[in-house]
């Protein structure tokens, strides 16, 4: 393990979209940064601009509309940069399954690095995940 | 070869490096400790500058050269000050007539440096932040100046920093005067501005405009900005502690008092909120310039 993954997974830095979710999962996510959970101890932080990102958080089924705007931020991010799947919705569109306006899973359109099952996850569901991520990233070096 | 190495390593950028990366931390662990969180451990600035290194650089299409050059214009003038500082407390000697106008305008350099980079980006948010960056410059700059013209009043006209310590040094700090303590507290202020953080981090508002002047920088520019920020965090406190609190600056009373200035800045950060533009413009230009002007009247008065 080089000194440049080590260095990555020591301090993500988390960018997050919200594809169309009914807010739920984007409230999860930010109670992991509440005293109770604190992963500002694991030096994961939210930041306001994609360009500074490690992690991109997607919540929410892709609609049509969102699917372009979620390949652009992809693009806009720098490399290397990982994409987490937060919620039943962004892992199998859940209940929009046989909707109209939602063509295909968030894995048929991004490289998608974590999965987060949950309706919505609870932190400790996310931060289970971050810790198999932060291990694969790792073993990948 | 001295000259180099007081400008590379030992009061210069290495140094000063380590410790503004290090209250960068302070800052960081004491405001979770307010909010009852434990906070990141001591090397976290220092993993994230490493982490920003190994990132790729994005440079945004049709941006201009300075995008790329304007952080290494506000990193070298900050490091500069720091090694001018840093030489003057360990050998008042060396300080030349004028140092603290040359310092004046070299910490006056970051925020040229974010506005330039900032609008060499073509992003629009980064053009919202720059233009609340020079608002905020126009806005903190005069009474800071006052402020120290107070301390140059104070110590007979000296613009030197060396002359300002012997001064210091025979008549006690200026800080137990009534000019110096008001100047002082008005220091304070805009210090907080200089440094961009809460409740003046009007420029970088992550919830409103996404990081600001910074929205665009990636990777290493992105890095020398944290460091030029690290850099802000150490030298502006050890500026005032010169101008302000430098009867006795042996390293067994420097360090209270850097630290004291510092939990005074980080609890002002976890106590207030933003303030809008106007809001700081008007502030800076009621209070703390009616105060300067009261510094620089009363220490005409002598006292």
């Amino acid at each position: 393990m080089d000194l440049r993954t080590k260095a990555l997974t020591k301090s993500i830095w988390v960018f997050h979209v919200s594809a169309g979710s009914c807010n739920n999962c984007d409230i999860e996510i930010l109670d992991c940064f509440t005293p109770r959970f604190d992963i500002e101890r694991f030096g994961i932080q939210l930041i306001g601009s994609v360009r500074h990102a490690d992690a991109i958080l997607i919540t929410g089924a892709m609609n049509r509309k969102s699917v372009k705007r979620m390949k652009k931020i992809y693009e806009q991010a720098p490399k290397p940069c990982v994409v987490v799947a937060v919620g039943q919705c962004a892992l199998s569109r859940h209940m929009f399954r046989f909707s109209y306006n939602v063509d295909e899973p968030l894995d048929k359109i991004l490289p998608v690095d974590l999965y987060i099952p949950g309706c919505p996850p609870k932190p400790e569901a996310m931060i289970s995940g971050i810790v198999k991520l932060v291990n694969k990233m790792r073993k990948r070096k | 070869m001295k000259l180099l190495f007081s400008y590379l390593i030992f009061p210069g950028f290495l140094f000063s490096a380590i410790v503004g990366l290090m209250s960068g931390w302070f800052d960081r662990k004491l405001s979770a400790r307010l909010q009852w969180r434990v906070g990141p451990p001591w090397h976290q600035n220092f993993t994230d500058l490493i982490k920003l290194l190994g990132k790729e650089t994005i440079v945004p299409v049709g941006a201009k050269f300075t995008f790329l050059l304007s952080p290494y214009l506000g990193l070298l003038s900050v490091v500069l000050v720091a090694g001018m500082l840093g030489t003057n407390i360990l050998f008042p000697s060396t300080s030349f007539s004028g140092d603290l106008i040359v310092i004046l305008y070299l910490l006056f350099m970051p925020a040229i440096a974010l506005i330039l980079g900032a609008s060499a980006s073509r992003n629009p948010l980064a053009s919202v932040g720059a233009s609340r960056e020079m608002k905020l410059l126009i806005a903190y700059e005069l009474p800071f100046i006052l402020s120290i013209i107070a301390i140059i009043i104070k110590s007979h006209g000296s613009i030197q920093i060396g002359g300002i310590l012997s001064e210091q040094l025979s008549f006690g700090s200026n800080i137990m005067s009534f000019s110096g303590l008001i100047a002082f507290v008005n220091a304070l202020f805009c210090m907080q501005a200089k440094l961009g953080i809460a409740p003046f981090e009007i420029s970088e508002a992550e919830q409103e405009i996404m990081a600001g002047v910074l929205i665009e920088y990636s990777g290493l520019p992105l890095a020398v900005f944290k460091l030029t920020k690290a850099l802000m965090l150490y030298t502006l406190p050890l500026l005032l502690i010169v101008l302000f609190l430098g009867k006795d600056l042996s390293p067994l009373f420097i360090i209270p008092k850097f630290i004291g200035i510092l939990i005074f800045i980080i609890l002002v950060k976890n106590t207030n909120p933003r303030l809008r533009i106007d809001q700081a413009l008007k502030f800076f230009w009621r209070i703390p310039l009616a105060l300067a002007i009261l510094a620089v009247v009363l220490a005409l008065l002598g006292l």
